[in-house]
């Protein structure tokens, strides 16, 4: 039997996908805060890529003032919520909190920035309000945690934004791209209803980018664009029978779970190729839907695996089972895929028989965008250049996320969303002067 | 571990320890202190006899620091409000259930009569000794009783001569520390004819407001009044006044009850070392329940053990020579502050409490590590950065000086050897490295998240 159940029901589906970091209770939160130690110049700072000053927002909550907690926290990071669920907390902040140098448990920060967050969002409480008009437009190609953090803090500056997203729900790989128990649908798309309803940026859903006409319109009628472009669909590996029915992407299986729950059905026998955080996600949600058996494997050894330790160790605890050094070689079958065949370091082959196939090698770029683009340059990698203002070689469109850095947190994102918006904002002021 | 014996005979009263409750609401009924006797208290003050009170709802406030919960307690409860006689009788029980364990009765009348009379009373129940509460600094002071009492020490001569008149059981004399100079009205009681003291009784105090009502905790319908401060935080207050009377010359015979912030065995030690042979307890008590001198018996059996102690009289009263006057500190001793750095975790709270708060004698260094360095030619030996760090042992301080010269302030200016003049080379900061002003804005501190300014 499989370590779970096939969810039946979104009771179920929950069940099965417990939050890995729960809302604390007052009390947990009163004496978690104790705890810190408000180190000078505070290492967790520097290792939060948007530098919230976490000590000040601790000490705040610890004083009862957790509104004022909140409000340090989104000056900071507009996925505030988001990111102290998803991000990888240990890896950043809790891993460089001081007392892991003394073997003591590191402080929760991520739980205590929800427990602010969570505050402020049930209170429906206004932390921010847009700046005065400053008469200036701004279009942002993509509602990702990159477009939604410019659009904020353009908002706050005074611009009239507007977002285009090709989907129907903002925020991107936050809400189609996580695992479900580090953040639910509803918890990420609450943070974006907080957002837009202080701030009032316009989103227009379902609106893809997808031609030279709309993209002119863009161009013609806004003073800068951002571009919150993502990555693209799960990339080709190149090997026979990957057109198969039954092979998919593990982006587009992370969707569509996310977007259908209990309803989507998972095979038994599962294979999920990569040694990135999305294979974790991938092997452990295909545990969690209630797979008989998920081998996740991976072409070189498990310390070479770019996902962080702990991830593997989800996907272990899950029930997963790694495979290393081994290499695919095609996907086989007839009608759809029956079994991946592998080869091993030392050349010889063997084959893992499986319903499934998840391939979680990496995502391809948005080229076919950026072919409208030609004067935007691009790096080696596909990856779109930008300068420390994160604007591109083209003035007037600036860009930031996964399309700039190759795909990395959404903390990422939101940060460098932050700073190309005060790029836009220097740009079109010194245009105007 | 060899044989120790607790027992203690305190100006007469004989007890099984030397672990008293104080007179407060842990002894409030004979019903708490056969409780407390049965869970290994050795005496008990009972809560003040007197004159009729009546207590309001809301009596006690707190002070809480960080994670820790009452590490000061005040209170505005009076004197008992139970009749007289119920309490008498209460006592006789105790007395007969707990022969040997010591049942001290607090008192707090007006006249002479009320007085005299009183002592009878609590004689004829039992009682082994009698203590009078000129402490009580909230209520009962605005009738003239309590710290009104024990800030006036020629009326306070006055009524432990009544006393005194009257009592054939011994007489312990509890001070108010609302008083400038203790040593005065425990000079007034001793001459009075007290058989001990006891001090401190509750310090006058406000522990908060609250932040809605604009009210003083604890808040009786919208209002409050000054409490009684005692609990953890105050216990320095009390050592110090306890050395002042053990350190007197006419005082020091005397024996002394110990009280203020007493929770654990450490703290009993101190207060003995100090010159108490008998301390008293309550705060403590209405946190954890008389469960706790179970850990208060242990740490002092094993610390008499090591130190190859009997009695408490071994070593009562050893710390008080150690107490001196500033002017008699030896002024060539020299300690600096080391930093072992595997021990350190880098939370440079070291290093920001010296920079902002004393000597500017710990730097970071440029390399970007975040085990901070001592400069030692500026550093005064202070032990702030010690007591800052969180590490056990990481900072410690070491002693410079070779140990062989002594110099007093007082030393010095029998020498004529002393700074006299605001500007004089001799003084103790000449020399003394200090950044320049302007140094302060160049250190300071980036806005990490350089987003926006407010």
């Amino acid at each position: 039997m499989a370590e779970f159940k096939r969810p039946e029901s979104e009771s179920d589906f929950l069940e099965n996908f417990p939050a890995k970091k729960p809302l604390m209770n007052k009390s947990e939160a009163f004496y978690e805060s104790s705890r810190c130690l408000y180190c000078y110049d505070a290492p967790c700072m520097d290792a939060c890529p948007t530098h919230i000053d976490i000590p000040l927002f601790i000490k705040q909550i610890h004083t009862g003032n957790v509104e004022g907690a909140a409000r340090t926290i989104y000056e900071a990071n507009w996925f505030g919520n988001a990111c102290g669920k998803v991000c990888p907390t240990q890896e950043l902040c809790e891993g460089a909190c001081v007392y892991n140098h003394q073997d003591i448990k590191p402080i929760d920060i991520g739980r205590l920035q929800n427990y602010a967050t969570e505050a402020v969002m049930q209170s429906n409480k206004t932390l921010f309000a847009p700046g005065p008009d400053n008469g200036h437009k701004v279009a942002i190609i993509g509602a990702g945690p990159a477009g939604i953090a410019t659009a904020c803090e353009l908002r706050v500056l005074g611009y009239d934004v507007h977002i285009f997203e090709a989907k129907d729900k903002p925020s991107g790989l936050t809400v189609y791209g996580t695992a479900p128990y580090k953040i639910t649908n509803e918890e990420a798309l609450r943070e974006m209803d907080y957002l837009q309803n202080q701030l009032g940026f316009k989103i227009h859903f379902r609106a893809p980018i997808d031609s030279p006409e709309k993209l002119k319109e863009i161009t013609d009628n806004y003073e800068a664009v951002f571009l919150g472009l993502g990555l693209g669909a799960t990339a080709w590996l190149g090997i026979p029978g990957e057109d198969l029915p039954g092979v998919v992407g593990a982006v587009e299986f992370v969707e569509e779970l996310r977007m259908t729950k209990h309803s989507m059905r998972i095979p038994d026998r599962v294979v999920v190729i990569g040694g990135g955080n999305t294979a974790m996600d991938a092997a452990s949600e295909s545990a969690r839907m209630g797979a008989e058996q998920v081998y996740l494997v991976y072409r070189r050894t498990k310390q070479d695996m770019g996902a962080y330790d702990f991830e593997y160790a989800t996907a272990l605890s899950a029930g997963v089972k790694g495979v290393f050094e081994a290499s695919p070689l095609a996907i086989l079958g007839k009608e759809k895929a029956t079994a991946v065949q592998f080869k091993k370091t030392d050349g010889s082959t063997f084959e893992i028989e499986c319903d499934l196939v998840i391939k979680a090698t990496g995502q391809a770029k948005q080229g076919k965008f950026m072919e409208m683009l030609p004067e935007i340059t691009l790096d080696a990698k596909g990856r779109i250049e930008v300068n420390e203002s994160y604007q591109t070689s083209a003035p007037n469109f600036f860009a930031g996320g996964d399309a700039v850095n190759g795909g990395a947190e959404v903390v990422n994102a939101a940060y460098e969303g932050k700073k190309a918006a005060l790029g836009i904002h220097q740009f079109i002021q010194n245009k105007t002067v | 571990m060899n044989k120790t014996d607790l027992s203690i005979n305190f100006a007469g009263i004989k007890s099984p320890n030397p672990f008293w409750l104080a007179s407060a609401p842990p002894t409030n009924s004979g019903y708490q202190v056969m409780k407390a006797f049965d869970a290994g208290w050795g005496g008990a003050v009972w809560k003040t006899l007197g004159v009729p009170v009546v207590n309001v709802s809301s009596r006690y406030g707190s002070t809480n620091y960080r994670d820790t919960r009452m590490a000061g307690l005040n209170n505005i409860e009076l004197i008992t409000d139970r009749p007289l006689a119920d309490n008498l009788k209460e006592i006789e029980e105790v007395k007969k259930y707990f022969p040997d364990h010591a049942v001290i009765a607090s008192l707090m009348v007006e006249s002479k009569a009320e007085w005299q009379q009183i002592i009878k009373d609590v004689e004829n129940a039992g009682a082994d000794g009698i203590e009078l509460n000129f402490g009580c600094p909230h209520g009962m002071c605005e009738r003239g009783m309590g710290s009104a009492v024990g800030q006036e020490p020629e009326v306070l001569n006055t009524i432990v001569q009544w006393v005194m008149e009257a009592s054939n059981i011994p007489v312990i004399t509890k001070l108010t520390p609302n008083i400038s100079d203790i040593r005065e009205p425990a000079l007034a009681a001793v001459s009075g004819g007290t058989d001990a003291l006891s001090l401190i009784n509750t310090i006058k105090s406000i522990v908060g407001i609250d932040l809605d009502t604009y009210a003083p905790y604890p808040v009786v319908d919208g209002k409050g009044t000054n409490g009684g401060y005692c609990g953890p935080a105050v216990k320095p207050i009390a050592l110090h006044m306890l050395k002042e009377l053990a350190g007197h010359p006419d005082i020091q015979k005397t024996p002394i009850s110990g009280i203020g912030g007493i929770e654990t065995w450490r703290d009993v030690v101190e207060f003995i070392l100090l010159g108490a042979t008998s301390v008293q307890v309550c705060t403590a008590v209405m946190h954890y329940g008389f469960g706790i001198v179970r850990e208060m018996e242990a740490g002092l059996r094993q610390f008499m053990s090591d130190k190859g102690y009997q009695t408490i009289y071994d070593f009562a009263g050893k710390a008080v020579p150690n107490v001196l006057e500033w002017k008699n500190l030896n002024l060539h001793y020299k300690v600096v502050a080391s930093i072992n750095a595997d021990k350190c975790i880098g939370c440079d709270l070291c290093h920001i409490a010296c920079d902002d708060g004393a000597h500017q004698a710990i730097a970071l260094p440029e390399n970007g590590s975040r085990v901070p360095e001592i400069i030692e030619e500026n550093c005064v030996g202070c032990n702030l950065c010690s007591l800052v760090c969180p590490v056990e042992d990481c900072i410690t301080m070491e002693r410079r000086d070779d140990g062989s010269r002594f110099e007093s302030w007082e030393e010095r200016t029998l020498a004529g050897n002393a700074p006299s003049s605001f500007n004089d080379q001799r003084g103790g900061g000449v020399g003394h490295f200090v950044p320049p002003p302007a140094d302060a804005l160049k250190t300071r501190r980036k806005d990490r998240s350089g987003i926006r300014n407010k």
